[in-house]
């Protein structure tokens, strides 16, 4: 590997990972020996060592979710030895490196656990539900005309700050799966709060917030019970403020909008 | 259904309730435990006794009382629905391997447990005086009113009651812990200069109510005779807090 540091020494390691055919079939543990793993590897690689080894055994691979492989993309869901994406804060599973791990360690590899979130099959899960929810209400409507001058809007700059921190969200579901109740109220209220801060976010201010919580209950995620995991093990770091911005929006949107539904 | 009753049934809307019937319970705290301090006074009750029959008899109170009962009714069911909702919401499969210890505060993954204790607590505790002062007999004291206070001394005579008490008082305080600040940021009442006031209130809230209650069957079961009169052998910090009342 280019640039490799030639003192860290190769890893063996267990691994014990969620394995399941489908949807509709019970999973298991399965476990898994893994010899000369770089430090300097991302866990992501370390799984493309066992799957070439299991290709190789003439078996079937394990199947995990990722895509960008340098934390935007939020595919890489990967519930790591009790946490979301592992054991280093603010780091999604591609970012997570193997020299946080040591020589012998045993590491269990599980998929986000919600009913909203169904495994499609080992690793992987349908993380579906999140569209259904953005799709609800998570967008403001731009109409079509003239491009309006950039300055044209007044934005304060202490407001633009926190929707941007918001929106920096990338939909990963660590939340979720870290979360006792399995709520994605950390997830719906980065973006309630991001464009409920903003002036464009204002015409559809509370149909976006009722119809995005509906569709948060009907895809069957859990209340918030102000614990605080989500926020801790939140690979960008949205705060539990964004949280209380939302219940504060859902309030007022209920008690003033003239949605009678 | 209506706006309304969606609205309520919405897991905000359940958190909702959950928080307003919380923090107005914590109030109810706040009024039972400075009533309950004249159980210190060295009157042989008259006080205390004055101030439950006023409780038990006054118009206003006994109104406000049903204010008290939903206050708990919603609370306790809500309590019932969300927690089955959020066990739902994880699904049959759980998690192998699971730290949560690692990235939240035990107190607050452990509501329910800790409200149930609460609950069965609350069972004994009302039928052992509430009950017992409100449909039963109690012989008068001095003045005529109904001795609540002698059947206080002799049930925290019995060993099992004060620990029955003692642990549903840290129960308590673990709940306050989590649930006070907890009551807020579900009304949305987050703000990076009053967020961590509410918070260090809330511990001090916390630990304040959960020690005041607890120590008065503490103080009855190890510092008084069967009277409730502090023994001369106590410990002279208990007499020196005992003589301000
Ligand atoms: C004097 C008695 C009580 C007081 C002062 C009290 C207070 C509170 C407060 C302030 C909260 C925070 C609400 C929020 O997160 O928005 C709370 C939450 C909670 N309480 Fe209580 N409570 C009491 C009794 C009970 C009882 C008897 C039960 C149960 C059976 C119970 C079960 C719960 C549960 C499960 C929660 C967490 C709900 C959630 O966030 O998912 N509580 N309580
Ligand atoms: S694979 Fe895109 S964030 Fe990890």
């Amino acid at each position: 590997m280019a640039g490799s540091n030639p003192n860290a020494k190769p890893m063996n390691l267990t691994l014990n990972v969620w394995r399941q055919p489908n949807r509709h079939t019970q999973g298991k543990i399965v476990e898994y020996k893994v010899k000369d793993i770089s430090p300097e590897m991302s866990f992501l690689e370390m799984l493309d060592v066992l799957n070439e080894d299991l290709l190789r055994a003439g078996q079937d691979p394990v199947a995990f979710d990722h895509d960008c492989r340098e934390g935007i993309c939020g595919s890489c869901d990967l519930f790591i030895n009790g946490r979301s994406h592992g054991p280093e804060k603010g780091t999604t599973t591609c970012q997570l490196h193997m020299r946080k791990f040591s020589d012998g360690d045993t590491i269990t590899i599980e998929p986000w656990r919600a009913t909203a979130f169904p495994v499609n099959k080992d690793l992987s899960v349908d993380r579906s539900a999140f569209d259904r929810i953005i799709q609800a209400g998570g967008y403001i409507s731009v109409n079509t005309g003239g491009v309006p001058d950039g300055n044209e809007i007044p934005v304060p700059k202490d407001l633009a700050d926190r929707a941007f921190e918001a929106a920096t969200c990338i939909a990963c579901g660590a939340c979720v799966a870290a979360c006792k109740n399995a709520s994605a109220m950390l997830f719906v209220s980065a973006k309630v709060s991001q464009l409920s801060l903003l002036p464009q976010g204002q015409p559809e201010r509370k149909t976006r917030v009722e119809n995005m919580v509906a569709q948060m209950d009907k895809e069957g995620f859990g209340a918030c019970s102000n614990i605080g995991s989500c926020a801790a093990e939140c690979p960008v770091g949205i705060s539990l403020e964004n949280i209380a911005i939302l219940n504060r929006e859902f309030l007022t949107a209920k008690a003033t909008s003239n949605n009678l539904a | 259904m209506s706006w309304i009753t969606k609205t309520l049934t919405s897991t905000i809307g359940r958190k909702i309730i959950m928080s307003v019937t919380g923090l107005f319970l914590c109030t109810f705290l706040v009024v039972h435990l400075v009533g309950n301090l004249q159980l210190f006074k060295h009157d042989h009750g008259a006080a205390f006794n004055i101030y439950s029959h006023f409780m038990g008899t006054n118009p206003i109170i006994r109104t406000i009382e049903w204010g008290l009962v939903l206050g708990f009714g919603f609370h306790i069911y809500e309590a019932f629905a969300l927690t089955s909702r959020n066990k739902s919401a994880r699904g049959a499969q759980g998690y192998v391997s699971n730290h949560a210890e690692q990235n939240s505060e035990w107190t607050s993954r452990n509501m329910g447990i800790l409200g149930t204790i609460i609950l069965i607590f609350l069972l004994i505790h009302l039928y052992n005086f509430f009950w017992r002062a409100r449909f039963g007999s109690l012989d008068p004291d001095i003045n005529n009113n109904d001795d609540l206070y002698s059947l206080v001394v002799s049930s925290f005579k019995q060993w099992w009651y004060v620990v029955l008490y003692v642990a549903a008082q840290i129960s308590l305080g673990y709940h306050l812990w989590h649930g006070f600040r907890s009551g807020f940021q579900t009304l949305g009442l987050n703000h990076r200069k009053y967020t961590p006031i509410i918070k260090y209130a809330g511990y001090v809230f916390a630990v304040v109510v959960s020690a005041a209650f607890a120590s008065m069957p503490l103080y009855f079961f190890l510092f008084t005779n069967e009277k409730g009169e502090l023994a001369a052998n106590a410990p002279t910090l208990i007499h020196a807090v005992a003589s301000a009342f």
